[in-house]
């Protein structure tokens, strides 16, 4: 009971707190689903590239846009089988 | 000339059917004519809100399919000569409406209505897609919580890349309904005001309906809120005639003065 009551003595709005944590959650949001396409139309046009050289399996080819406060960072992670036949450069 | 209006939101369990039902039967008791029609194949409800559910002979899966004409499906309302109701298929697979039939049914219900008004299912899925997919107007329902606002600002983003006119490069009108708000709660800053939904959402404002027992009263009965008379009757009432191009002030129902002012501010429509 003396808990309770302490906890209710103390108890904060909650209202700003979900407004505060709204507005951080969908300034994310809003820029991770504008740059979605982006990320497909890049994964798309490098595995084109690398296709030219060498044949990879599509499956194989991981790109993740990292959204960061000051920078942003593209990872291509593309596995090349030790199999893989490498075509000559025309 | 016809608009289309749809009532969505994303999260469910917000108020689509209810508002579908209100904003429908306010518009219908304006003597205009308007379509109700229930997007929520495998889950139908608008049928039961609106007191029909014993008169329900063909859906809109039927109409799609050609198994029925659209006048055989349409339900007329017992209280309001203009209100019809197109209900959803309760038994048939959601994969049976189609892109092409949706389009052939939304052109026809142009011709005979003034209003069509979708109710959208919750989701992001293909029937939240195809229910947005014609309209006009959008109204997006959404509740004072956290989920629902969230839910609301990602149903934003795809009204203005997977409906009709946002791939003609058209405006998509875009409208918040905000339900079952408690305006003592958020004044005692334990609810989030309708100011904090709008700045974090940033549409106008179609209306605020208060959280009321009124409402599930009216569920209950089968009778859309706004054909008895209560606080959230008049509210949806108000946001009917907004759609309508009227220019009412918005009014918060029993919050104090202050805030009044504030609210006065904003364009309604």
């Amino acid at each position: 009971m003396s808990l309770f009551q302490f906890l209710n003595f103390n108890r904060r709005n909650t209202a700003p707190v979900a407004r505060e944590r709204l507005q951080v959650l969908l300034a994310h949001e809003r820029a991770a689903v504008g740059h979605s396409d982006l990320v497909g139309v890049l994964r798309e046009e490098i595995l084109a590239v690398i296709a030219k050289h060498v044949s990879v399996d599509s499956d194989r080819v991981q790109v993740k846009m990292e959204k960061g406060e000051i920078v942003s960072t593209l990872e291509v992670d593309i596995e090349i089988p030790a199999t893989a036949s490498i075509r000559k450069a025309s | 000339m016809a608009k289309v209006i749809v009532v969505t939101s994303g999260k469910g369990g917000v108020g689509k059917t209810t508002s579908t039902a209100a904003l429908g039967a306010a518009l219908a008791q304006r003597g205009e004519k308007v379509a109700v029609v229930d997007f929520d194949v495998g889950l139908r409800n608008l049928d039961l809100v609106m007191g029909a559910e014993r008169r329900v002979v063909y859906d809109l899966i039927n109409v799609v399919q050609g198994d029925a004409k659209l006048a055989q499906a349409l339900i007329r309302d017992k209280r309001l000569d203009t209100l019809f109701l197109l209900p959803a298929s309760q038994t048939r697979d959601k994969d049976n409406l189609t892109a092409e039939g949706v389009a052939t049914v939304m052109a026809e219900l142009k011709q005979h209505f003034d209003w069509v008004v979708c109710d959208s299912p919750a989701g992001i899925e293909r029937g939240a897609t195809l229910a947005m997919r014609h309209a006009d107007i959008a109204v997006v329902v959404t509740n004072p919580e956290v989920s629902s606002v969230r839910d609301s600002d990602r149903i934003i983003g795809l009204l203005d890349a997977k409906t009709e006119r946002a791939e003609k490069g058209q405006r998509i009108e875009k409208h918040l309904l905000l339900t079952r708000y408690d305006p003592i709660r958020a004044e005692r800053g334990d609810m989030l005001k309708v100011e904090d939904v709008l700045e974090i959402l940033s549409i106008p404002l179609l209306g605020i309906i208060p959280e009321s027992p009124d409402v599930l009263r009216a569920s209950n009965l089968g009778t859309p809120v706004t054909l008895v008379e209560s606080a959230p009757s008049s509210a949806y009432r108000d946001a009917a005639r907004r759609l309508a191009g009227e220019s009412i002030p918005i009014t918060v129902p029993g919050e104090k003065r202050g805030l009044f002012g504030k609210l006065f501010g904003r364009r309604a429509a």
